[in-house]
């Protein structure tokens, strides 16, 4: 049988690729340029090879930056992926309570990042603020722009403020989904509530939680804004992620050949945390 | 064990999904529910199941009133039209759960599901998840999670809707076989007339709620005490064409006449609706009483070998069910015959008032 060469079908999905082009690869291509060649003005350029990258590579405020980045992220990652779960699970499904308790949930969600910020940058202010006066109260000496720790962990919290409703609504949404029969086979069986959750909430749970922890990973991975509004990135480097050192190169110091390098290892960084992570559930479902 | 249903009703919402219903279920036997969709089958087995309480009406095992008891202090299991297991369970793990929550000895669990596994014959399959296997098989691990326990009381509600017609055909007949030799009471809801004969047993039909007769399946099916219990039984419904009885004949709407035979002479004169089986009405004539009706025919139904032939008369309709494919034209001019002796008479109220002799067959 001779193949029948038809080349027609390229142009039917030229429109993918034209896309795929514009708003992926050209603008990538345009960081590895930048990462590769040393760049004086538009006429006077250098190659220099994988010289930013070693030279990122080996810099130690961003080690610190990733290492600061890895911490915060898994941190956030443990209290909102448990915390999401368990507010989903009481949330109410029937009747008025039910809509009420979705739109209270779903507030946080609404507010831009930089008011979030904002918010919390009153909020946690003990003159003014209803957080830092709180604090006071309970006889903490709490202050976000001076120690560090206290920076670090407003930033955690505004973040769980922020964004556990995202896995709340997520699950919610799972849960829904599960057929009233289970739960009535199960109270036959005569399962406990642990078992219920243990054996057929949770396995039923498993596709949109994949989709929370990895949405959750790259977001708070890329985190930018809330830090910056909140504390500029300080107090010294507490709240110094790895966007906050890159715009700082980039637009502070205007190293725009190593702030590429950085950039695409950036990039990788996340992919394949978010492939290992895919990798890892998809196992552990096989397995069971 | 007797499960026993004191004037039960269900209440939900000011509309009434229960209506009063009377009911008694022998140790050991196999009982069917037969009714439509919404006819409240699944509404009376939650109530048996004790998964909702009954508005009013008491609901009786072994003499003991169990009305307020829930359901995990019940000993029974259910199996849905749904294939319901844990899914990141194995077979074996599922088929286990009901016993490791009765905190049963491993040795003696490993008996029990290695032997109901072999009896649903899914014993190769133990070591498997749920969705890696066929429809038919996790239907089947269903079932012997709930066999593998010594329930009192076993309800399946629609198990074999979702199943292919030969899986449907093999598991109905090997569970039936299953429970020859239980002592518990099943109870199986159906919205098929064909699958409460096959599985034979009782039959108790359910209409909008109410209990319109339980019985045995054949006396039910033979004898059904008014109209709307003798059309829920058959598939296609019965025939039902009113008449006239006098002293004399019958007359059907003042057209079609014939000699009041043996069989319906009981009769008073009057008015009656009679009702006749699609599989008694023939193509050709089975006896000298048959009645000759000239009909045109409206649509023929085909269904696998066998034919539902909708004809009419000026004055009424028809379906027939005929064996083998029969092909005709809409309009056609034909004749069927009326079998003039297995007639079932019912009065103005739509009780049965006469049932054709010699009853068996269809």
């Amino acid at each position: 049988m001779t193949k029948v060469e038809n080349n027609k079908a390229w142009w039917l999905v030229m429109p993918v690729f034209l896309i795929v082009a514009f708003s992926a690869i050209i603008p990538l291509m345009t960081v590895v340029n930048y990462s590769v060649q040393d760049i004086f003005d538009p006429y006077t350029r250098y190659f220099v090879g994988t010289e930013w990258f070693k030279q990122v590579m080996t810099d130690s405020r961003l080690h610190d930056a990733l290492i600061r980045q890895f911490i915060y992220s898994f941190t956030i990652l443990a209290i909102e992926i448990p915390l999401g779960i368990a507010v989903a699970l009481m949330m109410p499904t029937k009747g008025r309570g039910a809509s009420l308790a979705l739109i209270l949930v779903a507030i946080p969600l609404l507010i831009p990042w930089n008011v979030v910020g904002t918010i919390w940058q009153i909020f946690g202010r003990a003159d003014i603020g209803l957080f830092g006066a709180m604090m006071a109260e309970l006889g903490i000496n709490y202050n976000y722009a001076s120690e560090p720790m206290h920076a670090w962990l407003t930033v955690v919290l505004m973040d769980v403020w922020h964004w556990t409703p995202l896995v709340a609504l997520l699950c919610y949404s799972g849960l829904r989904a599960i057929p009233e029969v289970y739960y009535q086979a199960a109270r036959i069986d005569k399962a406990s509530r642990w078992a219920v959750f243990r054996y057929i909430q949770l396995p039923k749970l498993t596709n949109v939680l994949i989709i929370g922890v990895l949405l959750r990973f790259m977001d708070s991975f890329m985190i930018y804004t809330e830090p910056f509004v909140l504390t500029g990135g300080g107090p010294g480097t507490s709240t110094t992620f790895l966007s906050q050192s890159l715009v700082q190169q980039a637009i502070g110091q205007f190293d725009l050949g190593p702030a590429a390098a950085f950039s695409l290892v950036y990039f990788l960084i996340i992919l394949l945390v978010c492939w290992v992570f895919y990798t890892t559930i998809m196992n552990m479902q096989k397995d069971k | 064990m007797s499960l026993t249903l004191n004037n039960v009703s269900r209440v939900v919402d000011g509309e009434t999904w229960i209506d009063n219903v009377n009911l008694s279920l022998e140790p050991g036997s196999f009982n069917v529910l037969l009714g439509r969709t919404l006819s409240g089958k699944t509404t009376l087995m939650r109530l048996m199941a004790g998964l909702d309480r009954p508005t009013n009406g008491q609901i009786m095992m072994n003499g003991v009133d169990v009305t307020g008891v829930p359901v995990r202090e019940r000993n029974i299991s259910m199996v849905y039209q749904q294939f319901i297991n844990y899914p990141n369970m194995t077979v074996y793990d599922n088929i286990a759960s009901p016993l490791r929550l009765a905190k049963m000895s491993n040795s003696e669990i490993d008996r029990r599901v290695r032997e109901t596994a072999e009896m649903l014959r899914i014993d190769s399959y133990l070591d498997r998840m749920p969705l890696q296997l066929s429809g038919g098989q996790q239907q089947r691990t269903a079932m012997a999670r709930a066999l593998v326990k010594d329930s009192q009381v076993i309800l399946f509600d629609e198990p074999l809707v979702n199943l292919d017609y030969k899986l449907r055909e093999e598991l109905r007949q090997e569970l039936r076989a299953l429970f020859k030799a239980r002592n518990c009471i099943a109870v199986y809801a159906t919205t098929e007339p064909n699958e409460a004969l096959a599985l034979s047993g009782n039959t108790a039909v359910l209409h909008e709620g109410k209990l319109l007769q339980f019985g045995e399946t054949a006396e039910v099916y033979h004898r059904p005490k008014d109209i709307i219990t003798a059309e829920m039984f058959s598939e296609p419904p019965i025939n039902v064409v009113p008449g006239r009885v006098s002293e004399t004949e019958v007359t059907f709407d003042e057209t079609v006449h014939f000699q009041l035979n043996n069989d319906l002479r009981p009769l008073e004169p009057g008015n009656y609706r009679f009702g006749v089986r699609a599989s008694h009405i023939g193509l050709v004539p089975r006896s000298d009483d048959d009645l000759e009706l000239p009909v045109q025919v409206d649509l023929a139904e085909i269904s696998g070998s066998e034919t539902f032939l909708h004809v009419h008369n000026p004055h009424f309709d028809l379906v027939l069910h005929l064996s083998g494919v029969h092909e005709y034209h809409v309009d056609q001019q034909i004749k069927v015959y009326f079998p003039t002796h297995k007639l079932y008479a019912f009065n103005e109220s739509g009780r049965l008032v006469h049932a054709p002799a010699g009853l068996g067959g269809r």
